[in-house]
């Protein structure tokens, strides 16, 4: 009797799971097939496999567009403030971690204070700062903002990891003469690696797909990020579906793959700076 | 040992604290400060130097289509939450409860699924639904008329009172994973030892789930609802990717974040000049909402160990 309830449980989790993942995965089969038919293939079945496969909205996509350049600019601001974030949220912690000051504790509820507050709030302000800067329509203006965007989650997992490092190592390495810096750089920040790597991968997703401050700060074309560009899209070509779905493809597939090489890194780092402890 | 306490409560371990905090004292906490004072003065431009006091609050909350438009957006954003808390959570539980079935297979496989929209762009899935939900293309359309639903073929977005609510599920739909998979990891850290005493005292499914599992994931429901509820207050990306900055039809869609956009940023149409001391005024009462929201939600969810 268990055993058939057990059963009937099974099936309605399966039937329910499955569904789902049906109704996840269609959009993306819609995008994806799609960007390989002509424009009169895509209104006839939306939904098959292209009868003949045509490269020619990617075509366009990369020479006939400024895509490459967005992609370049969203390359370059998501790595860069990544590192930052990583080394200034490092240095940060490491000193929390250790130091046994008042100083450090206040600083690390300082930070911690950041992480319910969006930083959108402050948007009037900051656009204020980054004209005063001579940033404004500069794709660099966006890095001071995202590393101070990814300071509370960075220093908390950080500090919170950094903490779990046991004192033996760092003290053996320091009565073996090595300074402060040097364990940090040699231990610390090595021992790290899988709180690194979940700061990486949580700030990768949210700078990557930030549509605001670019918005907000960028006008020019070859400043525009990656998503700002998408976003100029469904004017632009109006009906030119098979670039347009293109452009999106190309827009989502190094994220996803990422995601499918690493995914529980991926949850892990997503789940930890939205739960935020 | 002496060595290890002067190093350990040494000076010079402020520098490294200083790029870290000059970086987000500068970019972070000073904006948001100041723009909260920034919502006390009004100008023109770039250029806020008068000091008007709560007059900014005043015509927001009281004066004409302004005020109108606030309340407007002010409601709706309400209702942009209110159907994630209801769908997205729900859906989030349910299918962290189905995954932690210790019989199920494939349970690594549903849960990378179920987890894919989360890693993308808002302005992605927000364009695709666009596409999906489109009167001429629309695929959803036709599905509905292939197995026979004709009648409920709509232009999804068009609709007042409709758009926003469609726009809310495809945001629960792309979200959806977060909740699961705090829920999940909060079910699967309640000891085995629970279930099989449960088991012996001859409890059933719903007891199991309404006795032993609701009250143990509880606390866990308040950061669920928290997160949901800063989330969305301050969201912007799915209403603007799939209906634009002017949440139609007839602001039927607008929500705070669009309307902070408009009248702090771009400039309400079709003057185009933005008002930079009334924009700080809305995302002031964003940062009062969300911080006295938090607050209550904490307070309801407090769990009884207290953590």
């Amino acid at each position: 009797m268990a055993k058939v309830q057990a059963k009937g449980q099974e099936f309605w989790s399966y039937l329910i799971l499955t569904s789902w993942s049906i109704l996840v995965l269609i959009p993306l089969w819609v995008m994806i097939v799609n960007s390989f038919k002509t424009k009169l293939a895509i209104y006839r079945s939306p939904f098959r496999l292209p009868e003949e496969w045509t490269i020619q909205g990617y075509l366009t996509v990369f020479s006939g567009s400024s895509f490459p350049r967005y992609f370049a600019n969203s390359i370059f601001v998501t790595v860069t403030s990544i590192v930052g974030i990583i080394l200034f949220s490092g240095l940060a912690s490491y000193a929390i971690a250790k130091w046994k000051s008042r100083v450090a504790s206040v600083a690390f509820l300082f930070f911690l204070a950041g992480m319910m507050v969006p930083l959108r709030i402050g948007s009037i302000n900051l656009l204020m700062i980054v004209k005063n800067l001579g940033l404004l329509d500069r794709v660099a203006g966006l890095l001071p903002i995202y590393i101070a965007m990814g300071m509370p989650v960075g220093v908390f997992v950080l500090t919170e990891f950094i903490r779990t490092i046991p004192d033996e190592l760092t003290q053996a390495a320091y009565i073996d003469g090595a300074g402060t810096f040097r364990i940090f750089a040699q231990i610390v920040m090595p021992l790290s690696r899988p709180a690194m790597a979940t700061v990486a991968v949580y700030n990768l997703v949210v700078f990557w797909n930030d549509l605001w401050f670019p918005l907000i700060f960028i006008r020019s074309e070859n400043q525009r990020t990656l998503m700002l560009g998408v976003t100029r899209l469904f004017g632009q070509y109006q009906t030119d579906w098979t670039k347009i779905l293109a452009t999106l493809t190309l827009a989502t597939v190094p994220i996803v793959i990422l995601y499918i090489i690493t995914a529980k890194q991926f949850i892990r780092g997503l789940t930890a700076g939205a739960v935020k402890g | 040992m002496a060595r290890k306490t002067t190093t350990e409560t040494h000076w010079s371990w402020i520098w490294y604290l200083v790029p870290a905090l000059a970086v987000y004292t500068l970019f972070m906490a000073l904006p948001l400060f100041r723009s909260l004072q920034l919502s006390l003065y009004s100008g023109s431009g770039f250029q806020i130097d008068t000091f008007v006091g709560f007059d900014n609050y005043h015509r927001l909350l009281r004066e004409g289509t302004t005020a109108d438009r606030f309340w407007g957006a002010f409601g709706h954003t309400w209702i942009f939450f209110a159907v994630h808390m209801v769908v997205q959570n729900s859906l989030g539980l349910l299918f962290a409860l189905l995954l932690s079935s210790r019989n199920l297979k494939g349970v690594a496989v549903y849960r990378t699924i179920i987890f894919v929209p989360a890693t993308l762009a808002i302005v992605v899935t927000g364009f695709l639904w666009k596409l999906l939900l489109n009167p001429q293309w629309g695929a959803i359309n036709i599905v509905l008329s292939k197995i026979g639903l004709e009648s409920w073929v709509q232009p999804w977005l068009g609709l007042e009172g409709v758009s926003l609510v469609v726009i809310a599920l495809v945001s629960s739909w792309q979200w959806v994973g977060i909740p699961t998979m705090i829920f999940l990891s909060a079910l699967q850290n309640i000891p085995d030892e629970l279930f099989e005493a449960a088991d012996i005292d001859g409890a059933g499914r719903w007891s199991v789930f309404s006795k032993v599992k609701l009250p143990l994931i509880w606390p866990i429901m308040g950061v669920v609802m928290i997160l949901t509820f800063t989330n969305n207050f301050n969201a912007f990306d799915a209403v603007f990717s799939m209906a634009g900055a002017n949440g139609p039809p007839n602001y039927s869609a607008d929500i705070l974040g669009t309307y902070f956009y408009r009248i702090g940023i771009a400039g309400e149409h079709p003057v185009g000049i933005p008002d930079m001391g009334l924009g700080a005024a809305v995302a002031s009462i964003i940062f009062v909402v969300l911080f006295l929201g938090v607050l209550v939600m904490r307070s309801v969810f407090r769990a009884e160990s207290d953590q």
